[in-house]
């Protein structure tokens, strides 16, 4: 019988194709069962990308529920807060194509947080209780203070507050925050920044 | 004699130094005002304990550290405060910064000072606290708070004081004219430091392109008696780096991410030791340094002492500026120096040069051409990074690659722009870098910490609702159980009860 | 006054990249000079042809590609592209082989993967490649070298060119082609038996590799590029010929300064694969690569199916150069330990 199969010989390359195949498939089937590895749940690595802001501008209520609608096939790019470099990370992570800030949901603005004018409070701890991080110190009838260190930025606490006493106010300001930009893709002449950096912010 | 060892790469720009006079040292002009940032120096910036109106006199404490990583602020002359506000400083950003502005009055007075000249009998932790309280910050350029530098903790024994007087940037004359000017405070202030540390030995290094320093000092540290070294070795950009200056003469390498107490050694300026003889032998804070002021825009180029605060602007009217279009003046050296935006921004303890050059002198950039390659880049690197890799990993934001290539043991030093022949502004790359992967690590970390807080408080609300709840359930548990006890419904009877009151109020006229 | 806000550092060594290429063009005279005494000015005439070929090309593709196409041709590393494979290329093929050659390298080597910079390959051995593989008769059709026969004179020459159906073809092996056809003769009796394989690396081929030996010890001298590819490469292919070199038997592979001194192995190792955009990055790194590259060759020319091996070579190897980059990364400063 082997002498007659190997007077064909599409049959026997046919043959061991097939069974090359066969046993390669057996070794990764029992190598996907023996070796399994239980990683992360995807949904998780999702939530670790997300700023925390809990704030709802996605139109979820909270970080959690985005990361697991975006496991389920939403869009990566409805996290104002999160802004480009969310949506690039998200991009990498789940190998899709980044996509720019959905208007609709916000604009990226840059980092803030909360500040209560205390003249104003009255210390109704609405705001305290509005606050998803509990960052906001106070008790009934005393003074509320921000925790600067703690506050998201997510703005929940501006609604409840029934006699607006609270700013947005801008987190990375000042030189401790500025660091050089790459330079821009054309070639770089020399930048003129002229003596009138001041007239120009001014007009 | 003492083991001269090499670094990998380097470069040998044109040095340019006897443009502004070396060893030959004037006093700057005092100006109508001085503008004293709180943040001079790596840390947190100082408080102000002084208030627009007071008058103050030269040595006058004016801003008090905030902790340790602070360093006070002190008044170089006397005067009147005029303002505590927001103004330009000397800053790559050309933001501004909060500062005690104030008016000079002419009669420069000073406060009593009180040195100790017996300091050996003095325990090391006191110095180091009279040399906090003196406003002293490492003058070479970083500003590192030297009471903190001279306090490592003891699980980092000191065994050698290390003074760098490499001075390897072009152009910059500084240290050379302290050195040849002001010798004999330099060795004291250098017995000084190691007595505080604890060092056994001490070595003062300075490059072979000082030949009138490396005489003045030696001499100076005989006439002393002192048991110093003093070591010269070939000049080269950038010797005069930290860790650059510890491989070149002692072989080792400060290990990365470590400093340079981990291998028992102690770096230091020689303003910054000439400043900690001030303040320990006569009680002087810091309130002047030396100044170079250089390049073919001035017509008297040269060192000058000036008080710190002077803005930038009068110092260069003092070395007679020849204002010309598009011009930059660069704080700082041409390899690592910035130019400044806003010349009524005032020098700082960190200020050791002010370069001004014609457009002839220092070409504006070229536009930058694509890599090609070369290598010659990582043959310049003095900490043998790739920068070519870097550079690539810096355009597209690969924050693990570049961390991987190790982007933050990069010192910012420019040999690698300097050989490009692209010209590609190497350096800005890996500072935006630098600046980006710092952000991110601290948005990163803010997250998390907010998902933390946010999640503990889910917990929390679960398990008040679910106690409620329980309680909710106990009560009626109870009631009714009450009720199968007694035979009767206490939630009837309570009912009856009321109705039976209101009956009997309204009985009640 | 206004001011200028640009990042440090303030000075540059003023280096220029059409500086680099200049430099590499001068080295490539001495090397053209013997190739033109010894083969005629078959090659002369290519390079000026390739040249204009070149500039045209490159010039065209860049203003299509949107960028300004004087700066990108300022540059001249298209010129040392051209001038390269020009050098390679037979001295007496058609006009054609060349435009065509030159094309191929300007767009397949260099301007499809992004330009100057961006070329994971060798341009130049990417064209050539090309037309080995495309026209492999009209790519042996090397001449017969000054002693041996009458060199062509300018007139026949551009003949050659421009004309090739009205002269005899000129089709003389190289002493690498000899070796590869001999089946029967020692290695001394192959070489008292042809002429052409007089001396070293046979006639002509011997000068031309000095030549090119001399070009590129003073791009060493310039600093262009480091020693280490050059020498890692003559050092590997001499030692495999050495160690291949079976006495002079008639199946061996050719002595070692047969190999070294013959063919284009000069001008491999001083100029092709000293390209610095598409072989590796760090010293430790251009050893590899040009180690492994001699080894090619010389597995190649003994064992393959061509005579000489160059561009499959430094093809191969420029495949791998990320990789070896990867793993030939310098030990940073503190990462080493003190002991």
């Amino acid at each position: 019988m082997i002498a007659a199969l190997t007077e064909q010989p599409l049959l026997i390359a046919l043959l061991a194709l097939l069974s090359l195949g066969g046993i390669f498939g057996a070794l990764l089937g029992f190598a996907a069962v023996r070796f399994r590895v239980e990683g992360n749940p995807i949904s998780e690595q999702i939530n670790a990308l997300l700023p925390q802001t809990q704030c709802g501008q996605c139109g979820y209520p909270g970080c959690r529920p985005y990361s697991e609608a975006i496991t389920a096939g939403d869009a990566i790019n409805k996290c104002p807060p999160g802004g480009e470099e969310t949506i690039q990370a998200l991009a990498d992570l789940l190998d899709v194509e980044p996509q720019p800030l959905d208007a609709e949901h916000g604009t990226e603005k840059a980092p803030v947080v909360a500040w209560i004018r205390e003249a104003e409070c009255i210390g109704c701890t609405k705001c305290i209780q509005a606050c998803p991080v509990d960052a906001i110190l106070g008790a009934a009838k005393v003074m509320h203070t921000v925790i600067a260190d703690e506050c998201t930025g997510c703005d929940l606490c501006l609604d409840p507050c029934p006699v607006d006493c609270i700013d947005l106010i801008p987190r990375k300001e000042g030189i401790a925050f500025w660091h050089w930009n790459l330079p821009t893709e054309e070639a770089i002449p020399s930048n003129i920044i002229a003596s009138d950096t001041r007239t120009r912010d001014a007009a | 004699m003492r083991e001269i060892h090499d670094i990998h790469g380097g470069i040998h720009p044109p040095e340019r130094k006897t443009l502004s006079r070396p060893g030959e040292l004037r006093d700057a002009t005092l100006p109508a005002r001085l503008v004293l940032p709180l943040r001079q120096h790596l840390g947190v910036p100082a408080k102000a304990i002084v208030e627009v109106g007071d008058a103050v006199l030269g040595g006058q404490v004016l801003a008090q550290a905030q902790g340790v990583m602070s360093v006070p602020v002190h008044a170089p002359t006397s005067g009147t405060i005029s303002a505590i506000e927001s103004r330009p400083i000397a800053h790559a950003s050309g933001l501004e910064d909060t500062c005690i502005v104030l008016e000079t009055d002419g009669a420069d007075e000073s406060i009593r000072c009180e040195g100790i000249p017996e300091w050996q009998t003095i325990a090391p932790s006191l110095l180091v606290e009279r040399i906090r309280e003196a406003g002293i910050a490492g003058m070479g350029g970083a500003g590192f708070p030297t009471a903190v530098k001279l306090n490592p903790g003891a699980t980092k024994p000191i065994d050698t004081l290390m003074i760098n007087g490499t001075e390897c940037e072009p152009y910059i004359t500084a240290d050379d004219t302290l050195m040849q000017c002001q010798a004999d405070a330099l060795v004291e202030g250098a017995k000084i430091l190691a007595y505080v540390v604890g060092a056994e030995r001490v070595v003062i290094g300075i490059e072979d392109n000082k030949p009138a320093a490396i005489s003045r000092v030696t001499a100076a540290v005989q006439n002393a008696g002192a048991d110093i070294e003093v070591a010269s070795f070939p000049t080269k950009y950038p010797s005069g780096g930290e860790k650059q200056f510890i491989e070149i003469l002692t072989g080792q390498q400060v290990p990365s991410g470590g400093i340079p107490a981990d291998i028992g050694l102690v770096c230091v300026n020689p303003g910054t030791a000439v400043a900690a003889k001030e303040a320990i032998v006569d009680g002087k804070p810091l309130t002047h340094r030396i100044v170079t002021l250089t390049g073919e825009a001035l017509g008297k180029p040269g060192n000058v002492t000036a008080c710190i605060g002077t803005p930038i602007a009068h110092l260069l009217g003092d070395a007679s500026l020849s204002a010309e279009e598009r011009q930059r003046i660069i704080h700082g050296g041409p390899m690592m120096g910035f130019a400044v935006s806003d010349l009524d921004a005032p020098i700082t303890k960190i200020t050791n040069c002010l370069l001004a050059p014609t457009a002839r002198e220092l070409p504006p950039p070229a536009p930058a051409k694509p890599c090609i390659r070369c290598g010659h880049c990582a043959e310049a690197c003095p900490a043998s990074l790739l920068p070519q890799q870097l550079y690539w990993y810096a355009r597209a934001k690969d924050h693990e690659q570049l961390s991987e290539h190790r982007l933050l043991d990069c010192i910012e030093c420019g040999a690698c722009a300097y050989v490009c022949p692209s010209q590609i502004p190497l350096v800005q790359y890996y500072r935006a870098a630098k600046g980006q992967m710092r952000d991110s690590e601290q948005e990163k970390r803010r997250s998390d910490n907010s998902r933390e807080r946010f999640e503990a408080r889910q917990t929390r609300l679960e398990a008040e609702a679910l106690a409620k709840e329980a309680k909710r359930a106990a009560r009626k548990a109870a009631a009714q159980e009450k009720a199968a006890q007694d035979g009767v419904d206490p939630i009837q009877a309570a009912i009856e009860r009321a109705q039976a009151r209101k009956i009997e109020q309204g009985e009640t006229p | 006054m206004s001011l200028l806000r640009v990042t440090s550092p303030h000075v540059s060594g003023q280096h220029q990249v059409s500086a680099v290429m200049r430099d590499v063009l001068f080295a490539t005279l001495p090397g053209i000079i013997i190739l033109t005494w010894f083969f005629g000015p078959g090659t002369l005439i290519n390079i000026l042809l390739g040249a204009l070929v070149a500039l045209i090309t490159e010039y065209a593709v860049t203003a299509l590609r949107g960028q300004n196409p004087r700066i990108a041709v300022s540059d001249l590393s298209i010129l040392v592209t051209s001038t390269l494979l020009c050098i390679a290329l037979p001295p007496y093929a058609p006009w054609w082989l060349i435009v065509l050659g030159v094309i191929m390298a300007v767009l397949l080597g260099k301007h499809v993967f992004g330009g100057l910079g961006y070329n994971p390959f060798n341009p130049a051995m990417v064209g050539y490649v090309v037309l080995l593989i495309s026209f492999p008769v009209q790519m042996s059709s090397w001449a017969t070298p000054r002693g041996l026969a009458e060199v062509p004179g300018l007139l026949d020459t551009l003949r050659h060119l421009f004309l090739p159906d009205t002269i005899d073809g000129v089709t003389a092996a190289t002493p690498l082609d000899l070796l590869r056809q001999n089946t029967g003769l020692l290695f001394k009796d192959l070489i008292a038996s042809r002429p052409e394989l007089t001396g070293w690396g046979g006639v002509g081929w011997f000068e031309v590799n000095l030549a090119f030996l001399a070009g590129g010890a003073w791009l060493l001298y310039r600093r262009i590029f480091t020693w280490h590819a050059p020498l890692a490469m003559l050092a590997a292919l001499g030692l495999c010929a050495l160690i291949g070199y079976d006495g002079g038997s008639s199946e061996s592979g050719g002595s070692a300064l047969f190999h070294l001194f013959s063919g284009a192995t000069m001008f491999a190792a001083f100029f092709i694969i000293t390209d610095p955009v598409s072989s590796a990055v760090s010293n430790k790194g251009r050893l590899i690569f040009g180690a492994l590259i001699g080894l090619l060759i010389y597995l190649i020319r003994t064992l393959g199916n061509y005579p000489d091996a160059v561009a499959f070579a430094v093809l191969i190897l420029n495949f791998c150069a990320p990789f070896i980059d990867h793993y030939t990364q310098p030990a940073v400063y503190g990462t080493r330990s003190n002991d």
